[in-house]
């Protein structure tokens, strides 16, 4: 049976690893390609850098750091932040990236999903969408969660897969950094209405809210940072408890 | 296994070939990126790697030349996910034929899955010497949109909403829909396997 996936995310800048609180107050948490192979070894399924520092200069930086994370790490890995071309996903796929997240690109280019997942197939093009419940509707926000928009999560996800995306990656910026659970309701409704892979992402606390967000979320992997990085939850220990409660896991 | 093997990994433009690069280094041996025919006929082994589209992918293949000489080889060769669907005989992603080798058309997953399938799910009914040391049930890492239904050159099962084929041997030809270069230690020790073949 297909397992759901645990998705440790790191938060790159500077080349070392961060996890925001609600997006700003960074602390550091260590070193990426250190991270990354512990992280394998304790039974992560999936790993996701987001280069929050995106520039220029940096993105040379992430290019490398993808190069040597290939070469450590002997499970998938997607690489996001700052990509905004054919040319940024070439290079990263090239380097051993398996998928690549782009967020900002893609509201202000939509064909970009398009080009992207006919040149190197849907399986590696994930959206990631940052969203926040304001009156009474989910509306996308860009650059980090700091831009807001009137685009409504639900319209742009099933576009998004409309144009080839392979899976969505939805961080609730109501949850995020609270550690009071995942938006399961609003996750529930993207697994109903799309038919594409969806990642929780963003509010993760302690165990329970995994169980929950893969049953009432019906998520097919749930994304954490801090929880991960600080030691709140040890991976084995996570999926021995999801076993129990009935949800396919890989141990 | 051969201490000295010469490994190719054939290059012909599709997809994440750096990591199969990195896996079999990680395994102690060195593999080399080529796609003249020559080098590829003379190699030990032969990795037949693919991600991305398979019509564009079989054009690739036409316009180096490399669609009438896979077929010829006779050392052991592995087709990993697009790789392994190229060598059957078609495709229905961009309704395309295939190299042949297994007797298989490569159908989509229907709309009662998500698609593509992302992420970890099990095999079973192992056959050949691909799977020593590998129990029924281990985990091996899957991405997806397309699949090979169950054939007689099935070495190995999966299920996502109908039972397929995850893997396929006929002759020196094998095939896998995984990715074991990203499939931890199951996945490492279904390489180091095809290595010792």
């Amino acid at each position: 049976m297909l397992t759901k996936r645990i998705i440790p995310c790191l938060d790159i800048k500077n080349g070392r690893t961060v996890k925001g609180v609600n997006f700003v107050d960074l602390r550091d948490a260590g070193d990426p390609v250190e991270l990354a192979a512990a992280y394998a070894e304790n039974g992560a399924d999936e790993l996701i850098f987001l280069d929050i520092s995106a520039t220029e200069e940096k993105r040379k930086t992430l290019a490398k750091l993808v190069l040597d994370v290939a070469e450590q790490l002997n499970i998938p890995f997607t690489v996001g932040g700052g990509i905004s071309s054919v040319e940024d996903v070439d290079l990263l796929l090239k380097n051993g990236a398996d998928k690549v997240s782009i967020n900002s690109s893609a509201v202000k280019n939509p064909d970009l999903i398009n080009q992207l997942s006919a040149k190197f197939g849907s399986q590696c093009i994930v959206v990631a969408i940052d969203a926040k419940f304001i009156e009474g509707k989910w509306k996308v926000h860009l650059v980090g969660g700091k831009v807001p928009t009137d685009l409504d999560l639900f319209e742009w996800a099933k576009e998004v897969e409309e144009r080839g995306a392979g899976e969505i990656l939805f961080t609730s910026m109501n949850h995020d950094g609270t550690k009071n659970g995942f938006a399961n309701e609003a996750l529930a409704q993207l697994s109903q209405e799309l038919n594409i892979p969806i990642i929780a992402s963003g509010g993760a606390g302690n165990i329970q809210h995994f169980e929950d967000t893969f049953k009432i979320g019906k998520a097919d992997a749930a994304l954490a940072a801090s929880v991960f990085h600080f030691k709140e939850i040890e991976i084995k220990e996570l999926k021995k408890h999801l076993q129990t409660a009935n949800i396919p896991v890989r141990i | 296994m051969k201490e000295k093997q010469k490994i190719v990994i054939i290059d012909y433009g599709a997809g994440n070939i750096q990591s199969i690069k990195f896996a079999i280094k990680r395994l102690g041996f060195e593999a080399k990126l080529s796609n003249d025919a020559a080098e590829i006929r003379n190699a030990d082994k032969v990795i037949f790697p693919g991600v991305g589209e398979a019509g564009s992918a079989m054009a690739m293949l036409r316009s180096t030349g490399l669609d009438t000489v896979i077929p010829t080889l006779k050392q052991p060769v592995l087709g990993i996910c697009l790789g392994m669907q190229l060598m059957c005989n078609s495709s229905e992603e961009g309704n395309t034929t295939g190299l042949g080798i297994f007797d298989a058309d490569v159908k989509r997953f229907n709309k009662q899955v998500k698609v593509p399938q992302i992420g970890w799910n099990q095999i079973t009914n192992l056959e050949t010497h691909l799977f020593d040391g590998v129990n029924e049930g281990e985990y091996v890492y899957l991405v997806h949109s397309y699949y090979v239904p169950e054939c007689k050159d099935e070495i190995c099962r999966t299920e996502y909403g109908v039972k397929y084929s995850t893997a396929l041997h006929r002759d020196n030809f094998y095939g896998v829909q995984f990715h074991p270069e990203k499939s931890s230690k199951t996945g490492e020790q279904i390489l180091k396997n095809f290595l010792k073949l």
